[in-house]
């Protein structure tokens, strides 16, 4: 049964890859869907079925064969259903279908077998996300980790032949394989301190030891885990490939750099919440890093003038939220936010998309206006979506955000509590940006001159009739997953009612047992007494959703009602406003560092300088990247077979000479 | 054992000097009958004959594959008109 | 020492001499039928290749043949098995080959079979003399081999090269021997190893200087650096299969060398080969793989990975435990199909007019030949280590027996360095899949090669998925080898 949740979409894959090109679209389209939307059926029946089981009970477990067995160990392929991966599939499957559906219109200017080959992708794409996430073990997960992340680089430098776009996959996959290489270091390590792979297994063995008072294996274990998280999740260090990615079609941005593949970080980081626990120092690590990288990407998204970019900055920062929510232990908060947030940034994606569709291929924020009148559709739900994520109060991402604020609070991280909530002020200020800039207003100035990225003969005129005519709203394929999806970001906070407002935080409850150990299941350190706390919690409330109403209304009075004065702020700190256009230089810096020589002093400057060159190949060429070694190794290949002979017999005397010295 | 470590050291030195393909055919020769001369002095010192045996494997082993050499040597003169080693750089970096 | 070679002796050899006597007939047979039947031959040689894998089956457990000259026991037998498969993918993928290119095909045949016959002693060779004889069967074949397409200057330059350092390696790993069994007066590894326990031999500096010699000598055999100069260019002007023979077959002969020599010989001197493999696996690792990143011909790229490769399988000897040697046979049997694959993609490029083996050759293929494409995306996967492939289940095996063993840094430079690699195998991916181009070449199939790759495909996607029958068998046979003993040695 849930082997069937993978294997549908892997079928699917493999229809549109094997005849996807001699099939028409509708029925490449079709293919694609039908799987999604009969593996979104699937998961629905299995999650029905895990919540009927007792509450300290449910998991579903199926092992598909045993992987590998050697003497007294076995890794087995096993699919493992318990409640936070219920949340996962749903998520996947579920928003996954909506993308589905709403690419069918999207993409439909392609050609048939560019058509199907996009399709085969997605649907691969989203057989190695459910495979991760229903993973029982490292292993399994780790098949989905990579195997998501092939799909993203192939879908990202899907229109290939933009420079541009096959760079950003260059980049994207640099980056990650910086982050695997943690990530299997720290499987390795594991396996090797634990002596099993098993999610399960691990959590009880680590249970059963104290929380680590200093750096200890387990604390090094999650931190090379976290280096993988920051990998995918697009953290500090390692969040510049996702801003590239959006170089890929919106709705793959959607899908896969929004919603799903990277939140895999969050999730890796929750599904192993007892062994986390127990390393306090990896989670201050991952609580700092989380927080900076909301503040930071925040600060950048004000600024930048291409609207996909902006919604990715916003993306790494609300994935920030879920990392600091993570670090201060309130894994139950993070994977909530990670839920509602799939909702909302869908949405905000895929109605950003449609206004490039409607415009041709436009994505400058500077260039569109007063849109608002010929698209309502994506407007309304683009400012649901846009509310949702401010932190509007009554909407989904209100209730999970709190929740991270407020969990952060009380546990006595004042310090990022502050940095949070600015964090969240600036969301407001920069989503309602787009809100004011894009569908407010007046179109600045005519975008005939703009890059046609259709190849679409260019607009005549600035006449507004002629546009109007031009424009299109949504068509329903895009408009269903659109409406869903706004239905989705204002409702799927209710799962999690807050007890101060007269909930009982059932999502929390339904998470908790995957976040303890099976045996030593602790009391849950949630504050369900006293008044005290509620008022607390009610403040806080009432402190963010002030913090959101006054960002909405700054981004008013900057961008709509006073648009002179954002310039003059910008002019008044000249300094300021260049750095962050820039994106804090870090690409340049990235990229500077490898011009200088490269101190190779010891093993660990060799370490460190490859790290950094690794980082410039994001920029060069992939064949450049050590391409300094590399090309010193070249040189010593003469040719001749005497210099050959000579290594020969050099590495004899080298092997001599050790000996001799020792 | 002194005689044979010279004559692989001689053996050694001409292989990485030598411009002429067949001189460094013959220094590896040399350095082959180095192991035989090994093979043998240790065979009489250990009075144990199983050195003498893989001293004539060495030899017959060393004609065949002088037969082989030889013969793609000669291919290649064909085909450069050359022995020079320091020629044959169609194939580096 | 005795004479007289008894029946039995026979009896445990027949699947060599049933090879032996294949070989003859294939040399016969190329007189008898009319010139140009290429394929004939081919199918002579995969029935003689059929029959030596059935004759393997005839008898188990583990015996000592000759007197102590040959070991048939599970150990030989996985790589006989490994060296048997690779030869026959060999076969399939030589058929169009030898046609485009006009060379003889029954001599061809004929030395690949001696190659592999040589092999299969080499594996089950537990005496200096049986070692030498079955490395010199495969060296010289493969000398010729290599210049087979004499016309070819690349080809000639080949053979030529790896004649003169493959002759020269020979010498020094002769030296070497002729030296250990000097010092111990015997040439049977298993007679030989509790003579170097003794400790008065143990720190005698001609003991150290053998131990270096023979390392130095097989090191050429891998291609590890810095004994691997030879290898880019020989793969390079090899004719492909001979390529890709030379760099599975070969290779898991001379590991299969190493590790009885090693092992079984020489376990009282773990300490200090144990080092000096380490230091060359790291070596070798890293240089095969930088070197690899900027090359633009295709089968410089694989001699390039292939010796890091090496690098990886060095990590299980280094790691000396029992875990370690079932992770290098597991590596070495994935590693086989791998490879092939990639070689047998390389042979479907090749046409009359077009090599097929740069780079450029391949962009877009994707469009003009998906599943050719879909077959190299998934070598190229599997090579660099990205699960659900096979080579992903051998280098995670390999790196946490090397943890299993403490040896954490030889298990991080591991990592980091599959993680470099992935560079060049993904450019060619991306070559393949994100660029369209008119130049590629247009490749062309003939069943023989879509079974070849039909083969590789199979398990290499087989074995990621279900290991497990491979685990079992590579633990049965690395326990065979005397690798108890040396785990007995170590502190």
């Amino acid at each position: 049964m849930l082997l069937l949740i993978p294997l549908l979409p892997l079928v699917g894959f493999l229809l549109n890859a094997s005849f996807g090109r001699r099939v028409s679209k509708p029925a490449a389209g079709a293919i694609a869907c039908g799987a999604m939307i009969a593996s979104f059926l699937v998961s629905l029946v299995s999650v029905f079925r895990l919540i009927a089981l007792p509450a300290d009970a449910r998991a579903i477990a199926q092992q598909v064969f045993t992987w590998i067995s050697s003497g007294d160990l076995a890794v087995a392929f096993t699919l493992r259903l318990d409640p936070l991966s219920a949340v996962m599939i749903l998520v996947v499957t579920g928003i996954g279908s909506l993308i589905h559906i709403y690419s069918t219109a999207y993409m439909h200017e392609e050609r048939d077998a560019e058509y199907a080959r996009y399709f085969s992708y997605l649907n691969l794409f989203a057989a190695f996300m459910l495979v991760l996430v229903l993973g029982s073990n490292f292993l399994v997960l780790f098949v989905g980790w990579e195997g998501v992340g092939l799909c993203s680089y192939l879908l990202i430098g899907f229109w290939y032949e933009k420079k541009s776009a096959s760079d950003a996959g260059k980049k994207a996959f640099i980056v990650n394989r910086i982050g695997d290489f943690g990530f299997i270091l720290g499987v390795l390590l594991a396996f090797v301190h634990f002596g099993t792979l098993d999610f399960q297994e691990i959590a009880r063995s680590s249970a059963a030891l104290g929380p680590e008072a200093a750096f200890g294996t387990m604390s090094l274990i999650t931190l090379l885990l976290f280096v993988g998280a920051t990998g995918k999740s697009a953290q500090i260090p390692l969040y510049v490939w996702l801003p590239d990615a959006m170089e890929g079609p919106t709705p793959v941005s959607a899908l896969i750099h929004a919603a799903t593949m990277v939140t895999a970080g969050v999730y890796m980081i929750g599904r192993n919440a007892v062994l986390f626990s127990h390393a306090p120092q990896t989670l201050t690590i991952i609580a700092v890093v989380g927080v900076a990288t909301a503040l930071l990407a925040g600060t950048i998204g004000l600024v930048q003038n291409d609207i996909k970019r902006v919604l990715a900055y916003s993306t790494v920062s609300q994935l920030g939220y879920m990392f600091l929510a993570m670090g201060v232990g309130a894994y139950a908060a993070g994977i909530f936010h990670l839920y509602t947030h799939a909702f909302f940034k869908a949405l905000l994606f895929l109605g950003s998309g449609a206004v490039i569709h409607a415009l041709a291929g436009e994505q400058d924020l500077r260039r569109m206006g007063g849109l608002k009148k010929d698209l309502p559709i994506t407007y309304w739900t683009f400012l649901i979506g846009a509310l949702a994520i401010s932190g509007v109060p009554l909407l989904s991402g209100f209730f999970s955000k709190d929740e991270i604020l407020y969990r952060t609070y009380a546990s006595g991280h004042t310090l990022l509590w502050i940095v949070g909530l600015l964090t969240s002020l600036l969301t407001a200020i920069y989503m309602f940006r787009i809100v004011f800039l894009a569908f407010h207003g007046h179109r600045a100035e005519p975008f005939a001159d703009a890059q046609d990225r259709h190849a679409r003969p260019p607009q005549s005129g600035s006449h507004e009739a002629a546009h109007a005519a031009h424009l299109h709203d949504a068509p329903p394929a895009m408009a269903i997953a659109l409406v869903v999806l706004a239905v989705g970001s204002v409702a799927a906070g209710y799962v999690g009612l807050p007890q101060a407002l007269g909930g009982s935080n059932r999502f929390e409850k339904f998470l908790e047992p995957s976040f303890t150990a099976a045996d030593v299941r602790s009391t849950p350190d949630v504050p369900d007494d006293g008044a005290a706390t509620e008022g607390l919690e009610l403040g806080l409330m009432a402190v963010s959703t002030l913090v959101a109403v006054g960002g909405i209304g700054l981004a008013f009075f900057f961008f709509l009602a006073n648009p002179r004065a954002s310039d003059r702020v910008a002019s008044q700190f000249p300094g300021l406003h260049r750095v962050l256009m820039h994106k804090y230089y870090v690409d340049e810096i990235y990229d500077a560092a490898i011009v200088q020589p490269i101190r190779i002093v010891s093993e660990d400057g060799l370490w460190k300088g490859l790290d950094v060159r690794v980082i410039d190949g994001a920029v060069n060429d992939v064949a450049g990247t050590v391409g300094g070694a590399s090309a010193l190794l070249r040189r010593l290949q003469t040719g001749s077979v005497r210099a050959y002979a000579a290594s020969l017999f050099l590495g004899v005397v080298l092997i001599l000479g050790y000996y001799l010295w020792r | 054992m002194l005689l044979s470590a010279a004559l692989f050291i001689i053996g050694v030195i001409g292989v990485m000097v030598r411009r002429n393909i067949i001189i460094i055919f013959m220094s590896i020769e040399l350095i082959l009958n180095a192991v035989n001369i090994n093979l043998v002095a240790f065979s009489a010192q250990l009075q144990n004959n199983v050195g003498q045996v893989f001293a004539i494997f060495v030899v017959a082993v060393a004609a065949a594959e002088a037969a082989v050499g030889l013969g793609i040597i000669l291919a290649f003169y064909r085909n450069k008109e050359t022995v020079n080693i320091d020629e044959m750089n169609l194939m580096k970096w | 020492m005795p004479a007289g070679v008894s029946l039995r002796d026979f009896y445990y050899l027949l699947p060599e001499l049933v090879l032996t006597g294949g070989a003859l007939l294939v040399l016969i047979a190329d007189v008898l039928l009319p010139r140009r039947s290429g394929h004939a031959l081919a199918w002579i040689t995969l029935l003689v290749l059929a029959a030596t894998l059935a004759s393997l089956g005839t008898f188990s457990g583990t015996h000592e043949v000759a007197h102590g000259l040959i070991a048939v026991d599970e150990f030989a037998l996985f790589f006989k098995v490994v060296f048997l498969v690779s030869a026959a993918v060999t076969v399939l993928m030589s058929v169009r080959y030898l046609e485009i290119e006009g060379a003889s095909p029954g001599e061809y045949y004929f030395l690949i079979l001696c190659a592999t016959l040589g092999m299969m002693i080499l594996a089950g060779g537990i005496d200096l003399i049986t070692i030498f004889i079955g490395l010199e069967t495969m060296a010289v074949s493969f000398y010729i081999l290599v210049g087979f397409i004499k016309p070819n200057q690349k080809s000639n330059e080949a053979a030529v090269k790896y004649f003169l350092l493959g002759a020269f390696s020979l010498g020094i790993l002769l030296y070497g021997m002729s030296l250990l069994y000097g010092l111990s007066g015997t040439t049977n590894l298993r007679v030989m190893a509790p003579v170097f326990f003794g400790p008065e031999t143990r720190h005698d500096p001609r003991l150290i200087l053998a131990v270096m010699l023979v390392v130095a000598g097989v090191g050429f055999k891998i291609a590890a650096v810095p004994f691997h100069m030879w290898a880019p260019d020989v793969y390079e002007g090899a004719p492909t299969p001979v390529t890709a023979f030379l760099s599975v077959g070969s290779k898991a002969a001379s590991f299969a060398m190493i590790l009885r020599i090693f092992l079984e010989g020489l376990p009282a001197m773990v300490h200090d080969w144990q080092i000096l493999f380490e230091a060359l696996a790291i070596v070798t690792m890293t240089v095969g793989n930088l070197a690899a990143l900027t090359q633009t011909n295709l089968k410089r790229m694989l001699a390039y990975s292939s010796i890091a490769h090496a690098g990886y399988i060095l990590i299980g000897l280094v790691a000396g435990t029992p875990r370690g040697v079932s992770a290098m046979l597991i590596y070495l049997f994935i590693y086989t199909f791998m490879q092939l694959g990639a070689f047998t993609v390389i042979v479907l490029m090749r046409r009359r007019d077009v090599v097929g083996d740069e780079l450029k050759d391949f962009s877009g293929l994707h469009f003009r030949h998906p599943y050719a494409a879909f077959a190299m995306l998934l070598f190229m996967l599997s090579l660099g280590g990205i699960p659900p492939t096979a080579g992903f289940m051998g280098k995670f095996w390999l790196f946490s027996a090397a943890i299993d063993a403490h040896y954490y840094w030889l298990a991080v430079i591991g990592v980091l360095n599959s993680a470099v690699s992935l560079y060049y195998y993904i450019r060619l991916v991306v070559f393949m899949y994100l660029k369209k181009d008119a130049t590629g070449s247009e490749p062309s199939t003939t069943p023989a090669l879509t079974v070849a790759l039909a083969i590789a495909v199979v398990a290499t996607i087989y074995i990621g998925i279900y290991p497990r029958v491979l685990f079992e068998i590579a633990e049965a046979s690395a326990r065979t080898l005397g690798v108890v003993g040396i785990t007995a040695a170590l502190p």
